[in-house]
């Protein structure tokens, strides 16, 4: 039906309900006048009307009037906002003008439930968290304990944290790099990005049993040694995904629609990421050198050799940059740790906290006792307060824990780096266009569980 | 099989079966995922287990073309309602798997946060067990509903 | 000098405030008389009176904390008073140090002053420690709710807050036949 024939019958069906004459203008629609409002400026008019592209518009003499921005809403069940984030958008033609973050659709009480638990409970609560990276809050967690205990590891068990650490960065951003391509439309990235962290998560379920949430990192060192083979498994994954790696190199880095689609968007500065508190890889490539790993080191890491990836736009591009020259380093410090790995125990020796070897339940009865204090009422941790923060794959993952002596945690807050990222998301995508939202979204690779909670 | 409100008959009996068998082999489902199940369930949709082999493949962002609803992961009480809303818009007849121990029955987290069990706000018809549940596991959860549909237990 | 010289060190009748060793940390303190500075774990921390803590965060950026890494509250309940403890973590990158700030807050009076205007990093914590467990930060542009939905009553991460599930509540979703 022609736009005209339309026209009439509505023109028609109004006739018959009595109306004196048709209750619209012609040329208006549910969402207002569809003529170009008269405050526009003639470069504008052809701007909107889409003879002139451009993408910079920061419009100070003329700001549009309240009746002409619209406001849109986003989510919470959307497939491009990597979860249940809901976004208000408020709308000046295709121009976001701004937008809010709208969170806690997720909200767990994690939080709540981590003052339940036994200390060495915890990592069960907390790896759900970012699910993405479920090695690094079980670390973070376990850090903070250890701190409060004020007890040493065993050198291997410090190198399979950090070995296991590093892995999960490496499937982390390959996540991050499928979901980011999945977004700008980049379809088989997303197939890819998942195959590879397949490989990986074969090795984690050999490993801790499960593919995620392994509640492995626990206070006082790990759930259990390496498997028999496992050096075969990570010479595989060696083997297996750096070639990978390169060919995505080749398929997205010089890509012109890549390019095109991520370039100069969603920029956001140094000075603006510091002052919204944003870390991580987005930091990163904002051209801050600034890594956990290397400014505060934790669990052995300052006897690896690796690099810090830094970027310099900003942008979505620099972000992914960052990303893919992380995935190489943590590759790198995989291959350090494989190679140097320490024989000896995978976890303290210290029987306040660690329970007595299996072998020893069979002869002792006090072992068997000892053993269900511990996985019962749970070790006593003493008072006082800690902050411990390590680097994960999103930024700066602190957990703040406050003890009052007892067996379970007064207070457990993780500082999780989701939820400061996203306020960065509104400068980001202040003045840019609705087109390039959910690549935005996808470069700061959120994760709702670890926004909520 | 017929269905017990169907009078038993040759025809009517043979149509539900054509229909059983439709509504199995192309069963669009509407993207819910929500926390750790969720990447589970891409997985799954990806190329290793690839769901394309048992017509699966297809996540609807809407509602409105969507016969299936996954519930990946543990639903807070701010997100009940949008779930109850999100389930509602899909036509009829409609199916909801319930993945996952958190969606299931609130999993650890039994706290006033989260609703626990999904059960609460929609029909479930297939639980998931896991924490999350495996690709296998889900998999395993699809092709019983498609049993399930094909020999009329669940008949919509 | 043999050992028997080595005289301790005697506690002068008024002792000096102790100081943190940092220098930048020194300057701080220094500038106000309120601070206690204490070492937690091996962490230099702040314990100030809750109206000075938008003087002190302030001062805390000038002498090069850049990043407010954290903002959170404890809840001591009956284990100390007052009840609640603000606890700010702020980050220097070029000095590569951490400080946390707690200011103590009593139940009756949860008024503390936003830092949003120095750090805007701060809204999405203040908000949160308003959601979770009550405490209202004056100057605060937008202090809703974050986490749970608008009509929540209660804060929940009070210890006084049940800690067992609530029953589902269906304020915003249409009714359904």
């Amino acid at each position: 039906m022609t736009d005209q024939k339309r026209r009439d019958k509505r023109n028609v069906d109004v006739w018959l309900t009595g109306t004196e004459e048709p209750g619209w203008l012609v040329d208006s629609t549910d969402e207002g006048a569809q003529k170009m409002a008269a405050h526009e400026t003639a470069g504008r008019l052809l701007d909107q009307e889409g003879l002139v592209v451009g993408d910079d518009r920061v419009l100070d003499e003329d700001v549009a009037p309240e009746d002409e921005l619209m406001i849109i809403n986003m989510g919470p069940q959307h497939p491009s906002t990597h979860g249940v984030l809901r976004l208000n958008i408020e709308l000046e033609g295709e121009i976001i003008r701004r937008s809010k973050p709208i969170i806690g659709y997720l909200h767990t009480g994690m939080e709540k439930t981590g003052e339940e638990l036994t200390w060495l409970q915890g990592p069960t609560n907390v790896t759900r968290m970012d699910y993405l990276a479920p090695f690094h809050n079980e670390l973070a967690y376990s850090l903070a304990v250890e701190k409060l205990l004020g007890i040493d590891l065993p050198p291997r068990a410090l190198a399979i944290r950090i070995l296991m650490t590093e892995l999960n960065r490496v499937s982390s951003h390959l996540v991050a790099l499928a979901t980011n391509g999945m977004d700008i439309g980049a379809l088989s990235m997303m197939l890819y990005g998942f195959r590879d962290r397949e490989r990986i998560l074969a090795f984690f379920e050999k490993t801790t049993g499960l593919r995620m949430n392994h509640n492995y990192i626990r206070p006082g060192g790990v759930a259990a040694d390496l498997p028999p083979d496992w050096q075969d498994d990570i010479e595989f994954i060696l083997d297996k995904v750096p070639p990978r790696i390169l060919e995505y190199e080749d398929l997205l880095k010089a890509n012109p629609i890549w390019m095109g689609r991520t370039l100069d968007v969603g920029v956001i500065t140094l000075e603006e990421c510091l002052a919204y508190s944003v870390t991580g890889p987005t930091l990163r490539a904002a051209g801050s050198g600034w890594d956990l790993r290397k400014a505060f080191p934790y669990s052995g890491i300052e006897n690896y050799h690796f690099e810090v990836p830094v970027g310099e736009r900003g942008d979505v591009y620099d972000r992914y940059r960052v990303r893919v020259e992380e995935i190489w380093q943590s590759l790198s410090i995989v291959k350090q740790a494989a190679e140097s790995m320490p024989e000896g125990d995978y976890k303290t020796d210290d029987r306040k906290v660690a329970p007595p070897p299996r072998a020893r339940i069979d002869e002792s009865m006090e072992a068997l006792i000892h053993h269900f204090k511990i996985y019962t009422e749970g070790f006593q941790v003493p008072e006082g307060e800690v902050y411990v923060a390590i680097e994960s794959p999103r930024g700066e993952l602190g957990a703040y824990l406050v003890s009052d002596g007892g067996s379970r945690p007064l207070r457990m807050h993780m500082r999780t780096p989701s939820f400061a990222n996203l306020q960065g998301l509104p400068v980001m995508m202040a003045d840019s266009l609705i087109a390039d939202t959910v690549a935005t979204i996808a470069s700061l690779d959120p994760v709702l569980g670890d926004v909520d909670r | 099989m017929s269905h017990p409100a169907n009078p038993p008959g040759f025809l009517l009996a043979n149509l539900d079966k054509v229909r059983h068998w439709a509504q199995t082999r192309s069963m669009f489902t509407v993207t819910f995922g929500l926390a750790c199940c969720a990447i589970e369930m891409m997985a799954t949709g990806a190329g290793h287990y690839d769901l394309a082999r048992f017509g699966m493949e297809v996540f609807r962002a809407s509602p409105r073309q969507a016969d299936l609803m996954i519930v990946a992961g543990r639903v807070s009480q701010k997100m009940a309602p949008v779930l109850r809303q999100v389930y509602d818009q899909m036509p009829e007849p409609k199916w909801v798997i319930s993945m996952g121990a958190c969606a299931s029955t609130g999993g650890m987290f039994n706290n006033y946060a989260l609703v626990q069990g999904v059960d609460q706000i929609v029909p479930v018809d297939i639980y998931i067990p896991g924490c999350p549940p495996g690709p296998q596991s889900l998999m395993h959860g699809i092709l019983t509903l498609h049993d399930k549909i094909m020999s009329g237990e669940i008949a919509h | 000098m043999t050992d028997d010289q080595v005289v301790e060190v005697q506690e002068e009748e008024t002792p000096p405030r102790t100081l943190p060793d940092q220098a930048v940390l020194r300057a701080v303190a220094e500038q106000f008389d309120d601070i206690e500075w204490i070492l937690s774990s091996g962490q230099d921390v702040f314990i100030l009176p809750k109206d000075l803590v938008l003087d002190v965060v302030q001062a805390a950026k000038d002498a090069g904390f850049e990043l407010l890494a954290d903002l959170t509250v404890t809840d001591y309940f009956r284990g100390r008073s007052p009840r609640f403890e603000l606890v700010i973590n702020l980050l220097s990158m070029q000095h590569r140090l951490r400080l946390r700030l707690r200011a103590p807050v009593p139940v009756d009076d949860v008024q503390v002053p936003s830092v949003v205007g120095v750090y805007p990093g701060a809204n999405f914590y203040e908000r949160e420690a308003f959601d979770l467990f009550g405490l209202v930060f004056d100057g605060h542009p937008d202090l809703t709710r974050i986490l749970m939905p608008d009509e929540w009553e209660g804060h929940p991460l009070r210890k006084d807050f049940g800690m067992g599930s609530v029953p589902v509540q269906f304020k915003d979703s249409h009714q359904v036949q």
